[in-house]
């Protein structure tokens, strides 16, 4: 079924990656600097964030789940750090403790969804509920917003630094989505998450170990959540826990859908994700540039969503074929 | 409270019956006008309702009634939506039906909670609206004059950026959330004083939904497009830290006159120390919650009925630079925060 769609000439994916080479034809062509080396830069650095969070949830979406909490467990886990850094414990300490927190919620949240079969979009609701409140109270117990301590030493080109030229979020950015691409491709547990998605009882009876795969899905989102915070918090000198009331987690999951990867899971890859968030990328860029209103960039944000979706469904109609159970 | 209610009574007619000879009566009582003051104190309640205990500010004004309430006998108790504006109305609801002697409380915008104040004053309870004032006025507000404060930043701007300036007279705005009235009166200021200032362009007047990593996305796209912009000002110091690492980061720091404004917690300090903010207008947070707390004493004291007595009660401001910033200038949030909890 993949196979078949993916061959389609007008795929999502493609019906996408044309509304980003039109909108930045016309950037190019109206707006002054905006194919500036430095301007694009930019572009791709203020959806870097957006990007790693895209590949962690498409970890988790490949799968045929979801994970709603990645940006409460980013928020609470780099926050938490933050403080603690704060307080005097050592940067690497303090990061590992950050870390394994983040870990250990994503653990909890995939045990729950894969020992106590809770479906994952409650399970995660729930965890960013609990990461969010948890950390509120006992973690973070100062301002919501966490401000970058002084001492920070070399973790923080994380965020600032260069490499021949490109800022380092990016640098992370591109070796997180390369590195979750030869997963997927190369590796056993990448293929089992496509066969997981793709047919659960079938990848079941075929003999993978589903439900220790499933916790091990939602445990790399969680180590790539962390990582993708720490350029957050690193980049603009503080990390605002109240981004977990904010529609972040939406953005996150219209980067991976409006790329073409379907939630009904087996279907996409690093490659979909990366076209959903240049989009985004390019809207925002411009739309700054042209000095459009935060909300009214989120109005043509949406349309652009739902023009892609519905040229979709219009080009490839459902049929029996491409249907499938559980789709969204 | 009886027996001081008796003992004074009996004071009272003892200075009566002495004939009017107040001096005697001195000299058996300090202060016939503390006890009274003290009963109008003593046993009342304090309901305080910010759109979220989780902010510098919001805890810095509950610190301070928190510690006066304690001190002259008040219950107080406080209540945390979380920034949720329909949170924060069902807890107003519900504090109406509780009928505490006074709300304190801090609009997320101009109309969502202006009914319920209303209401809340016919019932009887003193409002206290912190920081922005809602479309309703109820017994007091407390808060900086916004509009004169943005006049102020243009004042500031202008000089730094305008015609007798070598510079592009290019400057750039960063708003909080558009309909905030920290946000909307500020600009609303700033652009009736740069009319003054014909030669300043504003080119960038943006959002960042008092989000530092909005803030930072924003300024960095802003200073691409103008390299040669002369200054920014940035209508609060917490998303401020966004809007400043994008200009460190573009390497501007220095030529890019930055302006903003907060409560004046530690990290206000410590980003005026660093370089990250040029200059920064305090309206000392702690200040608002001593004036708040000024007024619920006085009209608690004065027994008229709940909103029958509305005042404006504007903050003091101070601009502070690199060179005002001493140990001990700024406050610690985490303090406050802690008697909150």
């Amino acid at each position: 079924m993949a196979v078949s769609r993916s061959k389609r000439s007008f795929s999502q994916e493609r019906i996408v990656f044309l509304i980003t080479i039109a909108l930045f034809a016309v950037f190019a062509v109206e707006l002054n600097n905006f194919l500036a080396p430095s301007n694009l830069l930019a572009l791709v650095r203020s959806v870097a964030v957006l990007g790693m969070l895209g590949m962690a949830m498409l970890v988790v979406v490949l799968g045929r789940g979801i994970d709603l909490a990645i940006v409460a467990n980013m928020a609470i886990s780099v926050g938490w750090a933050l403080q603690l850094i704060a307080g005097g414990m050592p940067v690497w300490l303090a990061l590992c403790v950050g870390l394994a927190f983040a870990l250990g919620m994503s653990l909890i949240g995939g045990i729950l969804i894969a020992y106590a079969e809770i479906p994952s979009l409650f399970a995660t609701l729930a965890m960013a509920t609990f990461i969010y409140g948890f950390g509120r109270a006992h973690l973070i117990t100062g301002t919501d917003v966490v401000y970058l301590p002084h001492d920070m030493g070399p973790v923080v080109q994380l965020g600032q630094g260069m490499v021949a030229g490109i800022p380092m979020p990016i640098v992370v950015a591109a070796a997180t989505a390369f590195a979750a691409y030869l997963f997927l491709k190369y590796t056993k547990p990448g293929r089992f998450i496509f066969a997981m998605g793709d047919n659960f009882h079938a990848a079941r009876i075929g003999g993978i170990g589903v439900r220790p795969m499933l916790v091990f899905q939602y445990v790399l989102s969680g180590s790539a959540t962390f990582l993708a915070g720490l350029i957050t918090a690193t980049s603009v000198g503080a990390m605002n826990t109240r981004i977990v009331n904010s529609n972040m987690i939406y953005d996150v999951i219209l980067v991976v859908v409006l790329g073409g990867v379907g939630l009904s899971g087996g279907r996409g890859g690093v490659r979909n994700v990366i076209v959903g968030t240049l989009l985004i990328g390019v809207l925002m860029n411009g739309m700054t540039i042209m000095d459009v209103q935060y909300t009214v960039q989120n109005v043509i944000k949406s349309l652009i969503l739902l023009f892609a979706i519905v040229s979709d469904s219009i080009i490839n109609p459902r049929d029996e074929q491409t249907g499938q159970q559980g789709d969204i | 409270m009886k027996s001081a209610l008796l003992r004074f009574a009996a004071i009272a007619v003892a200075a009566l019956t002495v004939g009017g000879v107040t001096a005697r009566a001195q000299d058996n009582m300090n202060d016939p006008y503390r006890e009274p003051a003290l009963n109008a104190l003593k046993g009342k309640s304090i309901a305080y309702l910010p759109i979220s205990i989780g902010f510098d500010l919001a805890q810095a004004w509950g610190g301070v009634i928190k510690t006066e309430a304690d001190r002259y006998g008040m219950t107080f108790k406080a209540r945390d939506p979380n920034w949720s504006t329909d949170a924060m109305a069902q807890a107003m609801t519900s504090l109406i039906a509780e009928h505490p002697d006074v709300i304190v409380t801090q609009n997320p915008d101009l109309q969502s909670l202006a009914r319920l104040l209303k209401q809340a004053n016919a019932a009887g309870i003193r409002v206290i609206q912190m920081n922005m004032q809602g479309a309703i006025q109820t017994d007091a507000f407390v808060g900086p004059d916004f509009i004169s404060m943005g006049q102020q930043e243009a004042g500031m701007m202008a000089k730094a950026c305008g015609k007798d300036t070598q510079t592009s007279h290019k400057i750039a705005i960063v708003q909080g959330v558009l309909t905030g009235g920290v946000s909307y009166y500020q600009v609303k200021g700033l652009l009736e004083g740069l009319k003054a200032h014909p030669e300043i362009k504003v080119v960038s007047s943006q959002a960042a939904d008092w989000d530092a990593s909005k803030a930072r996305a924003v300024t960095e796209t802003v200073l691409q497009q103008n390299p040669d912009l002369c200054g920014i000002v940035d209508v609060w110091d917490g998303q401020g830290v966004g809007t400043g690492a994008a200009i460190k980061q573009a390497g501007k720091q220095g030529q890019v006159y930055f302006l903003t404004s907060g409560g004046g917690a530690q990290s206000m300090c410590d980003r005026l120390e660093d370089g990250t903010f040029s200059a920064a207008i305090n309206y000392d947070a702690p200040g608002m919650g001593r004036d708040a707390f000024t007024a619920i004493s006085a009209l608690l004291q004065s027994k008229q009925p709940a909103g029958s007595i509305k005042f404006q009660l504007y903050s003091p401001t101070r601009v502070m630079t690199k060179a005002d910033v001493k140990a001990g200038t700024c406050w610690d949030p985490q303090a406050y925060a802690a008697l909150l909890r």
